[in-house]
């Protein structure tokens, strides 16, 4: 990152940094939303204890100096927790997050929360309770979601780095909205602890940067072992950054043909291909492969999400924490109560469609069903990876629709994803770039899917791809309004 | 599909999930739930009579850790974020004796 070295050089101080990227949030946010809460007392004081560290010549950590943004689904002590719900609009986290914690060890300095989708339920950022982030590119149109605040954050140069999380394509579909990169780590990467939960088989922590060594610089600091997440694998975490250079064979790019039943532009489609062949130009060789079921993806993942929702959700009961409606007349009300005033529409329904797929009787027909498809999904994959490094794939089967366009119609909402969910269902990698525009202007974004646990050769591909394109350097109009 | 969730079902999950929806809320709910469980319903043309379910992405099964003390919350910090507490304990209604829970 260039803050990292201008930081480190003396170029310029951290509160000089953090001071810019403030102004920058003051000037443009008020018209993108991308942030929920921005705290800048807090910020420069964190910038002045990296430059005290500096001018003591103290060992500095890898993001000195760097202003981060964080999803606010992840727990802060300082400033509030909200999930953009109003069942925590005033909630105080009492730990944080250990993604946050890393960050903080690592110098970065987090300036503020970013917008989403009610706990991160959405592809659009306009399930928030607060309001919906607008796409930098085109101010009608959608940031995508639920990662919407952080990828527009990003996009629009307030941040040179955000953290989103990525349940069905949370952190991916939004980057690709907004022409920046996005990543979901392989299920077991990145500790979950302080992450609210969602969809425990699904959620994962990734970055959202302007580029791919960005996003190795950042996993670097946020993967690793952590006890209190006990499915956070403990396995070594490479220097992700150095080993983006390295290309010990030809890369092998999957790629399938098969229809993921999904109205693909042909805007999408073509950008996708010309990228594919930027590939093979440079020497990968290109493989087809077979994903038979891939267009069950969506209708599976839709039961296993709001199943583990559901069951997650029931902790936001008016008691503990979060709101409680004023005058409850008994403890049944309370709950009910509670809940219906302070959990949004979309929400409500995954509760109760999880909540349906799980109760007796239709638990064998919908729960099971869609667990027994996932593993069926998850050996089309494991298949193919057995002959390729990488699956190249679109993000998305458009680029950003309008503001309000999907918002009543949940399936075509859903319909987004379709690309995205699957390596949430595999526990597989994946990372979405911007690969190019339609002839509205709107970023496209292009996925790599990889075996899990092999982030680094993943993000080399993409860095390689990244290395022989431009398309991740162009930035959106409102970024050059201050 | 659509005929599973009638509107006895549809009350039946909103108890079940503990959740107060108007009338108007019920019946959009069950309209849009049979839409998508219509279109959920494609799972069926796959057999799965021999596929093991697959609930979690790792081969993981128990986690263990040394069973030592650690630091925890001090009472105040737990209560903290509670809407009301009394006495050191989170205060709710009366759950006994009254409604039908």
């Amino acid at each position: 990152m260039e803050t990292v070295n201008a930081v480190r050089g003396g170029a310029c101080s951290a509160r000089e940094v953090v001071t810019a990227c403030l102004a920058r949030i003051e000037a443009i946010d008020q018209k993108l939303h991308a942030f929920l809460s921005v705290d800048g007392e807090r910020a420069l004081t964190e910038a002045d204890r990296v430059d005290g560290a500096l001018k003591r010549g103290d060992a500095l950590g890898p993001l000195a100096g760097v202003p981060i943004a964080v999803k606010d689904n992840l727990c802060t002590t300082f400033g509030c927790t909200t999930c953009g719900s109003r069942m925590l609009e005033s909630f105080q986290s009492q730990y944080n997050a250990h993604a946050v914690d890393r960050l903080q060890q690592a110098g970065a300095i987090i300036v503020g929360k970013t917008n989403l989708d009610e706990f991160a339920m959405g592809s659009s950022t306009e399930n928030s309770a607060f309001f919906a982030t607008t796409n930098p590119w085109d101010g009608s149109r959608v940031a995508g979601g639920s990662s919407g605040g952080s990828a527009a954050a990003v996009a629009a140069r307030l941040v040179p780095g955000a953290l989103g999380s990525d349940t069905g394509g949370s952190t991916r579909q939004p980057a690709s909205f907004c022409g920046v990169v996005g990543l979901k780590p392989s299920y077991g990467r990145v500790s979950r602890y302080g992450l609210v939960a969602f969809s425990s088989s699904l959620d994962q922590v990734g970055p959202i940067t302007r580029d791919v060594r960005d996003t190795a610089l950042l996993l670097k600091v946020i993967a690793g072992h952590d006890p209190r997440d006990s499915t956070c694998v403990d396995l070594e975490v490479p220097d992700y950054l150095k080993g983006l250079e390295k290309t010990s064979r030809p890369i092998r790019v999957g790629v399938c043909s098969r229809d993921f039943g999904d109205g693909l532009h042909p805007e999408v489609e073509s950008a996708v291909n010309r990228a594919i062949e930027t590939l093979a130009s440079n020497g990968a060789e290109i493989v087809p492969v077979d994903l038979p079921h891939v267009k069950y993806g969506l209708a599976c993942y839709y039961l296993v999400a709001t199943a583990e929702c559901s069951s997650n959700l029931a902790r936001f009961d008016g008691v503990h924490y979060g709101r409680r409606t004023p005058t409850p007349t008994n403890i049944a009300d309370l709950y009910e109560r509670s809940r219906g005033e302070a959990l949004g529409p979309e929400t409500q329904r995954r509760i109760m469609l999880g909540t349906f797929a799980l109760s007796t009787g239709y638990y064998d027909a919908y729960y099971l069903k869609a667990l027994k498809v996932r593993t069926l999904i998850r050996n089309d994959f494991d298949r193919a990876f057995d002959k390729v490094d990488v699956i190249a794939s679109p993000v998305t089967p458009t680029t950003a629709f309008r503001l309000g366009d999907k918002t009543d119609d949940p399936l075509a909402m859903y319909l987004s994803d379709v690309y995205t969910i699957t390596a949430n269902l595999t526990g597989h990698c994946a990372v979405s770039v911007p690969c190019g525009v339609d002839s509205n202007g709107l970023p496209i974004g292009l996925q790599f899917v990889g075996p899990a646990f092999q982030e680094q050769r993943l993000l080399s591909i993409a860095h390689q791809y990244q290395s022989a394109t431009s398309h991740h350097t162009a930035a959106p109009p409102c970024a050059s309004a201050n | 599909m659509k005929e599973i969730l009638d509107e006895q079902t549809v009350r039946h999950v909103a108890h079940l999930a503990r959740l107060k929806l108007s009338d108007d809320d019920l019946a959009d709910v069950r309209e849009q739930l049979s839409r998508i469980l219509a279109y959920v319903d494609l799972l069926n043309e796959l057999n799965t009579d021999d596929v093991e379910p697959t609930a979690h992405p790792l081969e993981i099964t128990n986690v263990f850790r040394e069973d030592s003390v650690g630091k925890s919350w001090t009472a105040d910090a737990a209560l903290s974020q509670a809407p009301q507490r009394q006495n050191g304990f989170f205060q709710v209604p009366r759950v006994l004796g009254q409604g039908s829970g």
